[in-house]
């Protein structure tokens, strides 16, 4: 039955060490192994949170960028669709603007044959009048020169003459 | 450099006794060839070769606490490390001296003796009868003492990489008793303590590794460990005196309210005769008393086990030696079971006491709001 009965110098020893083992542990290891436990937690969900925010960030930006390459692809269409219709109507007007260049050149120089030509023809009837009259001065001179074909060209002059 | 000095000296501490045993195995060898001359002591040695093994003493005297660790015999010659004796004697004062003075209770020594036999075995008395203030060393208090040392050099190097590099993952010692520490505080003291439970963890978790260490320590066979330091009812009745007197003190207001007038019982068990706050009362003491009981018989009752396993190789060579061999293969078998068995036990008790002494934090913190409730309705 002694085993029950706690013996003095044993309850002294245990209370002894046992403090100071508290004391000792509870400053030295205890203590800053529990402020270090709870920062890592603090840093781990920290950390996670900083994960999550940066995952959102990141999966908003890629949200923002796609959008930004779709609002671009509208945007290109738009202006090669731009582009093109200007083209078309460029040469459009490009091509109107010829013809009617064309029409306009084509009548002027219409114009201006018809001039040249109502002016050739008129220069061509004075030296034709002019020819004809030296040439018939020159017959004249010529003919007159022969009484006898002067006889027969008033002759033939006075055929044509008809007395009306 | 400096690790290596503390190495040498450490296995120096751990070597001396052992040198010093053997001087006292020889001493005593001495000694019984020079008593032998004498017819009363010779007629007591004579006495002891006669006398038959007896496996409950010798279980005993293992689970009991000593003045020398003993490791073995062989023949007369006791093999063992003498530790200090640190007495206190109204009439002659203090007295520091080595058990081995007492040539293992044959002789006596500055006025006193040790007892050999009886109940009172390994115990110190004044020749005169009285009985001094024992201090002294024991087998117990010693490898209490390399508990602690382990238990202060796994946590204070683990201490001291925690404030070096607070964040850092966890490496070396740290991934083995982290984890641990971790259950421990966040498993047990956390829950059941409540919001407080800062203040009380640093005694709680010291609870738990000093147990677990000692528990787990008197496992082992070979000193400086293998004493029975949690089956010592003096230790666990301290541990239990520790709680208990955290317990009295952190009690609220509430705490005593339940205790002496315990809402939501009837009247006529408290007004005439108080039946509810004696049985709330004596509460107070058995939830400590059963703490200390608990780990001692736990512990106690393990050693006993593997002991008496181990004398059953005794019990069966005094019949015949053959029957031995073929018994102690079954009984190292069991003893590795037990040892097994044992090493839970350690942790469970170890778990257990500390679980139940921050329950009874938590109990004496708590706010009972809900029986405030009940008194009204």
């Amino acid at each position: 039955m002694d085993l029950l009965i706690p013996e003095f110098g044993t309850i002294i020893w245990t209370l002894i060490v046992f403090s100071i083992v508290v004391l000792i542990l509870g400053k030295y290891a205890w203590k800053p192994m529990l402020k270090a436990l709870k920062q890592r937690d603090l840093t781990i969900a920290e950390s996670l949170q900083a994960a999550e925010k940066a995952k959102r960030e990141v999966g908003q930006l890629q949200l923002e960028s796609e959008k930004l390459m779709a609002q671009a692809k509208v945007e290109r269409d738009k202006m090669l669709q731009e582009a093109r219709e200007l083209k078309e109507s460029l040469m459009h007007d490009a091509r109107e603007q010829a013809k009617k260049e064309g029409l306009k050149m084509i009548e002027d120089a219409r114009q201006a044959i018809k001039t040249e030509r109502t002016a050739a023809i008129q220069d061509i009837k004075n030296q034709v009048s002019e020819l004809s009259v030296a040439i018939s001065e020159k017959i004249l001179l010529h003919e007159l020169s022969d009484p006898a074909k002067q006889k027969e060209l008033i002759e033939k002059s006075l055929v044509d003459v008809k007395f009306s | 450099m400096h690790k290596t000095i503390c190495k040498v000296l450490l296995a120096a501490a751990l070597l001396l006794p052992w040198v010093n045993s053997s001087f006292a195995a020889a001493e005593e060898q001495e000694a019984h060839s020079v008593e032998g001359i004498t017819p009363g002591h010779e007629a007591e040695i004579h006495g002891e070769e006669v006398e038959k093994l007896n496996p409950g003493d010798f279980i005993f005297d293992h689970i009991k606490d000593a003045h020398e660790w003993h490791i073995m015999t062989i023949g007369h010659t006791h093999v063992s490390i003498p530790l200090p004796v640190i007495l206190y004697s109204k009439s002659s004062g203090l007295h520091i001296f080595m058990s081995s003075k007492f040539k293992h209770g044959h002789a006596a020594y500055k006025g006193f003796r040790m007892e050999t036999t009886g109940e009172n075995k390994n115990k110190i008395f004044g020749e005169d009868g009285s009985k001094p203030f024992d201090m002294s060393i024991t087998k117990n208090i010693a490898s209490m003492f390399f508990g602690v040392f382990i238990l202060l050099w796994i946590f204070l190097s683990m201490g001291r990489t925690y404030r070096k590099n607070p964040v850092s993952a966890p490496s070396g010692l740290q991934t083995w008793f982290e984890p641990i520490v971790l259950f421990v505080h966040d498993d047990i003291i956390k829950p059941s303590v409540g919001p407080k439970y800062e203040r009380y963890a640093p005694y709680l978790l010291t609870l738990f590794f000093f147990i677990w260490i000692n528990n787990s320590l008197g496992l082992i066979p070979i000193p400086p460990a293998g004493a029975n330091l949690t089956g010592n009812i003096a230790v666990t009745l301290v541990l239990a005196t520790f709680t208990f007197v955290i317990t009295t003190f952190s009690g609220t207001k509430d705490y005593w309210k339940h205790i002496f007038n315990t809402p939501g019982v009837p009247w006529w068990l408290k007004l005439p005769i108080p039946i509810m706050p004696v049985v709330e009362a004596l509460g107070i003491f058995t939830k400590p008393i059963v703490l200390m009981i608990r780990l001692f018989a736990n512990i106690t009752a393990g050693h006993i086990i593997v002991m008496a396993f181990i004398m059953l190789i005794y019990i069966f060579a005094e019949m015949s030696t053959g029957l031995a061999y073929g018994i102690s293969v079954i009984s190292i078998l069991f003893n590795v079971f037990m040892t097994f068995l044992e090493l839970l036990v350690a942790f469970i008790q170890a778990f257990i006491f500390t679980f139940l002494s921050s329950i009874y934090f938590g109990l004496a913190l708590a706010e009972h709001h809900e029986a405030h409730e009940k008194e009204h309705a």
